[in-house]
């Protein structure tokens, strides 16, 4: 098992050094100069100089990549062009509007959905199942863009339920302005239900017919023990292993959220950086994703194997 | 009743196709053409009485069912583009990294690996970006990314069949790697392209929407995207059909599609499940 864990942190090695190369060659290679769309089309040419200096972009192109891995060694990826802050201090104040954007609705989705797919197995192949997963089929086929669109025109424009934006507020510690933060939760587990209801449904499905099931049913267990207490928990595996890779991406926030509603958190970051050419930042952040995806790709691995015996880490 | 509900997702495609394709050969309505309602051009709610109002009109007096059209074709070129560029390098590097294994298996892994670990929508813009933007650039940023599910499914198919007796018997009687690899395995792997493709179809078109919306998309032309986005600012005055025009334009393709995958699926692979 630990040498397993070795072996695996050992090959983020060379995966975060292919990512180093790809993000280097899309933005400093190939992507637009900085220094262009800080200082205009006309600036004189000691003013680039002086700016290209500065910013360790006069060095050959083999140099600025070995301070890039010198900046992922040191984890220091330095100040962003745009505002100056360090990127560690703009990213944990990101993440904090992100975490709390994200979060609740992950967590609220997981619960629901669990136990709609259950429901809907637990009735399987009648009307009510059919009927649940052509809805369900109906509400993966509208635009994300469409859910966020009618939802903050009906609920908080028409009807005023929730504030339309949270532009002008100032404090985004946990706990304070959350009521930002009800809509966008809201619109997040309604868009999420359609897909992962459909996904847990087919796991449910795979799991009750097996032949532990069949057991059970032989020993007189009723439906309903069977279901809670034999298929929820072997379900739960591929459900766990499915979630636990998607939680780094719970920090990079839903960045169309964080746009429709004014949030700046780490998606919203993104968006801005690439717009404004803000290398630094966007070299950090997608080291920071690449590490946190290894990662939890490593821990879902590691939960498999501890929840399910009969897999075997090798 | 499924079966019934497949032919008819069938249908609403080839539907969709035959706008496409009419696009294409520059047959559909110019959707530039404006309706001038008493002499000026502009918003006017859906009138059933004409074709081109049907949906309405939007700020400049264009009709939306017309936009509509013209943003099909659009969505249906990114959707087979990026499938045309995904399918043959995630069928090609997945199948060669099952059957050999080894260095260049490795290699395929990394390569994967490295694209899936960097966030979907920084690659896309970027490499739009680096292209300039416009809608064969989005292809290609779509394409070189979406390949990787396809790849690591047929590498795993190809890894399972490729120390199956049929295969032994094959290579004992002679045949060719080549042989092995196209004539022999591929064959019974190829089902998992088509499901794929269709998915790929249907993902492309809704990542076109969202890359149009954000500015990196479709810039010329017209778009669900560019609608959508145009009917943002119309909603918070009460102008809904656009936003209805093109919600309906999109639902049934995309539903149509969802339906076909899951039918493909149930026909071709019994097994696999989602």
């Amino acid at each position: 098992m630990l040498a397993y864990i070795a072996r695996r942190l050992l090959y983020l090695i060379p995966t975060l050094f292919g990512v180093a190369v790809l993000v280097f060659v899309l933005f400093s290679v190939a992507g637009e100069d900085p220094v262009r769309i800080l200082l205009g089309d006309h600036a004189s040419p000691e003013a680039i100089a002086l700016q290209q200096a500065k910013w360790g972009l006069d060095k050959p192109l083999l140099a600025q990549f070995g301070d890039f891995l010198v900046q992922i060694v040191t984890f220091d990826y330095g100040n962003s062009y745009a505002s100056g802050e360090p990127l560690s201090k703009m990213f944990s104040d990101g993440a904090v509007v992100s975490l709390s954007l994200t979060l609740p609705p992950f967590l609220m989705s997981l619960c629901i959905n669990i136990l709609l797919a259950m429901l809907i197995a637990y009735y399987r192949n009648s009307w009510f199942d059919r009927f649940a997963t052509a809805i369900a089929v109906m509400a993966m086929s509208v635009s994300y863009l469409v859910y966020i669109i009618s939802l903050q025109y009906l609920l908080a424009f028409k009807l005023d339920l929730f504030p339309v934006t949270a532009a002008g507020a100032t404090d985004w510690s946990f706990g304070s302005s959350h009521y930002y933060f009800v809509l966008p939760w809201l619109i997040m587990v309604l868009a999420a239900m359609g897909p992962d209801v459909r996904i847990y449904r087919t796991v449910f499905l795979d799991e009750i017919d097996a032949d532990y099931v069949r057991t059970a049913r032989a020993k007189g267990a009723s439906e309903r023990t069977v279901l809670f207490k034999h298929v929820l928990k072997n379900a739960l595996i591929p459900i766990i292993t499915y979630t636990v890779v998607a939680i780094p991406f719970l920090v990079l926030g839903a960045f169309l959220m964080e746009r429709f509603f004014g949030l700046p958190g780490v998606g919203d970051l993104l968006i801005k950086s690439i717009n404004n050419g803000d290398y630094p930042v966007l070299k950090g952040l997608t080291m920071y994703i690449a590490v946190g995806y290894s990662l939890f790709n490593l821990l879902s691995d590691i939960l498999y194997a501890f929840v399910d015996p009969r897999v075997k880490l090798d | 009743m499924k079966r019934k509900l497949t032919i008819v997702c069938f249908i609403i495609v080839m539907l969709y196709l035959l706008v496409a394709l009419l696009g294409v050969l520059g047959l559909l309505p110019d959707f530039q053409t404006r309706f001038p309602i008493d002499g000026v051009a502009g918003y006017h709610p859906p009138d059933f009485s004409s074709i081109p109002m049907i949906f309405g009109l939007d700020q400049q007096g264009r009709s939306v069912f017309y936009l509509a059209l013209a943003g099909t074709q659009t969505a249906l070129t990114i959707g087979f583009m990026v499938s045309a560029i995904a399918i043959p390098i995630g069928v090609t590097l997945g199948s060669l990294a099952g059957f050999y294994g080894g260095k260049f298996d490795a290699f395929v892994v990394w390569l994967y690996t490295v694209v899936i670990s960097v966030p979907y929508i920084l690659t896309v813009i970027a490499i739009s970006w680096v292209m300039g933007a416009g809608m064969f650039a989005i292809c290609i940023a779509m394409g070189m990314i979406s390949w990787v599910s396809l790849c690591r499914l047929t590498r795993g198919e190809f890894i399972k069949h490729r120390e199956r007796d049929y295969v032994m018997a094959a290579r004992v009687m002679g045949a060719s790697d080549a042989r092995l690899i196209f004539m022999h395995i591929l064959p019974n792997v190829i089902h998992l392209a088509i499901i794929s493709g269709s998915l790929m179809v249907l993902s492309s078109m809704k990542s076109e929407v969202i890359l149009t919306y954000l500015g990196v998309g479709v810039d010329t032309g017209a778009s669900w995207g560019l609608m959508i986005n145009a009917a943002q600012g119309e909603l918070a005055s009460g102008k809904w059909w656009q936003l209805t025009g093109v919600v309906l334009a999109m639902f049934f393709i995309i539903y149509a599609l969802n339906v076909i995958a899951d039918a493909l699926r149930d026909a071709l692979d019994p097994k696999l499940n989602d």
